[in-house]
């Protein structure tokens, strides 16, 4: 705007209505989900020498562990095909939805600088942190994917499908890391009880085991209410062993098979709205 | 001209904040307590501000602290949510509540630059596009792949100033930021001001520096206690600041050094003593500056000085011209200081400014008020600051020495 621009047409007004999860701007915001999102995943593996490698020792080792422990030690997997890969693939996953909620739960109290003195869409917060754990995601089922040929695991035109089982996994960690990082700034202990639930959902998933091994049905059909417990048994057929109960079967048929999608909807919806009724107030509660 | 359209309209702005006297915060004590009822202590921050500031305004916000200022900037930047009442601006608007918000010490200058300039509403493809006037501008060509850690905090700060200016935004709400940085920093950041103000871009700034106010703002507005106190002239609004200061410090005397004597009042007046707002160019003039003396001052030395609106000094002078100080003043005085003189001031306000020293080994300074009053010269509207005795000569010759 220049003096000498005679008469220019008048910006028109818009009411300031204070901050908000989205900011009304749906461009602003997903250019800044993506860009602090793309930032912290460079930091990640552009800021070491190891960089990347790094990334992906933490599920190779933690795998490598496990598989000691359960396979050649306990010789637990002896009964299921496959169970070094699914082991690990299940670890990644699993890791994918705890790194990434773990980190969600202190994000915005400790960007608490950037809340109190800047205006931007708050959901860009915990998003941003689900985005670059997606993106972690993607280059560790790189290397899960070359472990599966190298074992020997048939290819299937059902690998295809894995996109289904990843957008659900990534809705379900975004609901869950809006819910932990807009509670933990009215409650501080959100933290220390969130990493007990999220020990308990890793040994409450098939992560280590399948389904069956469980072997009573109503106990198994109560184990498939957990939405991850879904997602990683749908896993196991459409990637690995298709000769493995699909989810609805595991859930115990039609009806039941709604609960994990109904805790699934609570889940997303639930955290969706708590941070967007307190997105507004948390500059202030900081 | 230009229509001057409304950029910020505010109406019945009211904030409270409620601060729980016993906090809760885990879990654990709400369920342990789920009935206890959380008694809250309440600040009624801003009752009720109204106000409108025009498109290409510089407008000055200033009070002294807890007056709500802070809070009422916050709110328009949309930092936080009002209770009640409206606000609303027209165009993009950048708050700089801290300068480098959101630097990551760890990202280059590049990076850090984008990811900046994105939060205030560019896209990352405007933001990459204007990274080379940002850096241009801050003078840092030379440190482009440096990562910010290794920056100096004025090189951080200059980025950060640069990518505020760059942004190009309608409307700037800028919060006290600029009392960092070095002088020449600082004179930089005013060569700014002009410019943004000249370019017609609104401004909103809140200070309790009162000569920025004064230099810069078209109009100003004086928070006291959540309310507009006065909005208008910032000559005005900075007196009614110096003001309530002082009322201040009268009910707490050990917050200043000023207590020890304070200045009443400054103007101009005749040589018969009538009090002038307006003097005529070229009219000698008598410069009055009161001064109250509350404790034994020893060895003084009363100062009066005149200056433009851009702070820039123009007449200095003491009661040690007129030889010997006194030996001191006492408890209930009132001094009064009549300077007499033919100033070669031309049009244009000018402020009267005091100083107080006590003597003993070094002069110890008891207050220097850069504005206790002023008073508008009228006369020509001719350019320069001065009128100056001078000859003038105009020779006229050929270009070329004829062949």
């Amino acid at each position: 705007m220049s003096a000498q621009g005679g008469a220019l047409a008048a910006p028109a007004p818009r009411e300031i209505r204070g901050p908000s999860a989205l900011g009304g701007d749906w461009r602003r915001f997903l250019h800044l989900t993506w860009l602090i999102a793309v930032t912290e995943f460079r930091l990640t593996y552009f800021g070491s020498v190891l960089g990347y490698l790094w990334s992906l020792m933490r599920p190779l080792l933690f795998f490598g562990v496990l598989y000691l422990v359960f396979a050649e030690i306990a010789n637990f997997g002896a009964k299921i095909p496959y169970y070094p890969v699914l082991l690990l693939a299940n670890i990644v996953l699993i890791s994918f939805f705890q790194e990434a909620t773990g980190a969600a739960v202190t994000a915005v109290v400790n960007r608490e600088n950037l809340v109190r003195k800047m205006h931007f869409p708050r959901m860009v917060i915990p998003l941003s942190i689900v985005l670059t754990s997606t993106m972690n995601l993607g280059l560790n089922l790189i290397a899960v994917f070359a472990f599966i040929l190298i074992y020997g695991v048939p290819v299937q035109a059902t690998w295809l499908l894995l996109p289904v089982l990843l957008v659900p996994l990534v809705m379900f960690t975004a609901g869950v890391s809006m819910l932990l990082s807009s509670l933990y700034v009215r409650f501080r202990d959100v933290q220390p009880i969130w990493s007990v639930i999220s020990q308990l959902l890793f040994y409450g998933s098939p992560v280590l085991y399948t389904v069956q091994s469980i072997g009573d049905s109503q106990l198994e059909h109560l184990y498939m209410f957990n939405p991850l417990a879904c997602i990683l048994t749908q896993m196991r057929q459409w990637i690995i062993d298709p000769s493995a109960p699909s989810w609805i079967d595991a859930a115990g048929g039609f009806p039941l098979a709604l609960v994990p999608v109904a805790i699934f909807v609570t889940v997303c919806v639930l955290g969706w709205w708590v941070f967007d009724h307190e997105a507004p107030r948390i500059a202030e509660l900081l | 001209m230009i229509q001057r359209h409304a950029a910020i309209e505010v109406e019945r702005l009211e904030k409270t904040f409620r601060v729980p006297k016993q906090h809760i915060h885990t879990i654990k004590e709400r369920a342990l307590h789920p009935f206890r009822r959380t008694e809250y202590d309440v600040y009624d921050v801003l009752r009720g501000v109204s106000f409108d500031i025009k498109s290409g305004e510089f407008f000055g916000i200033v009070g002294r602290n807890g007056s709500g200022k802070s809070t009422l900037l916050k709110c328009l930047a949309g930092i936080y949510k009002a209770d009640t009442g409206k606000i609303r601006i027209a165009g993009r608007l950048a708050p700089f509540i801290e300068l480098g918000v959101g630097f990551n010490p760890d990202l280059t200058a590049l990076d850090n630059v984008v990811l900046n300039a994105v939060m205030m509403g560019l896209s990352p493809k405007e933001a990459r596009e204007r990274f080379d006037a940002v850096m241009a501008f801050a003078e840092l060509e030379d440190f482009l792949d440096m990562k910010l850690k290794n920056y100096s905090s004025g090189m951080q700060v200059r980025l950060a100033f640069s990518v505020m200016v760059q942004v190009d935004a309608d409307v700037l709400l800028i919060d006290e930021v600029l009392a960092v940085g070095d002088a020449a920093f600082q004179q930089k950041c005013f060569d700014v001001f002009y410019r943004l103000r000249d370019e017609g871009r609104t401004i909103v700034l809140v200070t309790h520096q009162m000569p920025i106010v004064e230099q810069f703002s078209h109009r100003a507005l004086l928070l006291n206690d959540g309310k507009i106190d006065v909005i208008g002239d910032p000559g005005e609004v900075a007196r009614r600041y110096l003001d309530l200061n002082f009322a201040h410090m009268e009910t707490e005397p050990a917050m200043s050094r000023a207590t020890v004597a304070r200045p009443v009042g400054a103007w101009a007046s005749d040589v018969a003593g009538t009090r002038l707002d307006t003097v005529t160019a070229g009219e000698t003039l008598v410069l009055n500056l009161e001064v109250d003396v509350r404790e034994r001052v020893e060895s003084p030395d009363l100062g009066i000085w005149l200056q433009t609106r851009d702070g820039t000094r123009m007449f200095y002078t003491s009661t040690e011209h007129a030889g010997r100080r006194p030996d001191a003043f006492e408890p209930g005085e009132r001094l009064h200081l009549r300077v007499r003189a033919d100033t070669p001031l031309r049009a244009g306000r000018y402020f009267i400014g005091a100083t107080l020293k006590r003597g003993g080994g070094h002069d110890d300074l008891l207050f220097a008020e850069p504005h206790v009053g002023d008073f508008t010269i009228v006369g020509d509207a001719d350019y320069g600051l001065l009128t100056v005795e001078h000859e003038l000569e105009l020779e006229r010759g050929l270009e070329r020495a004829p062949q």
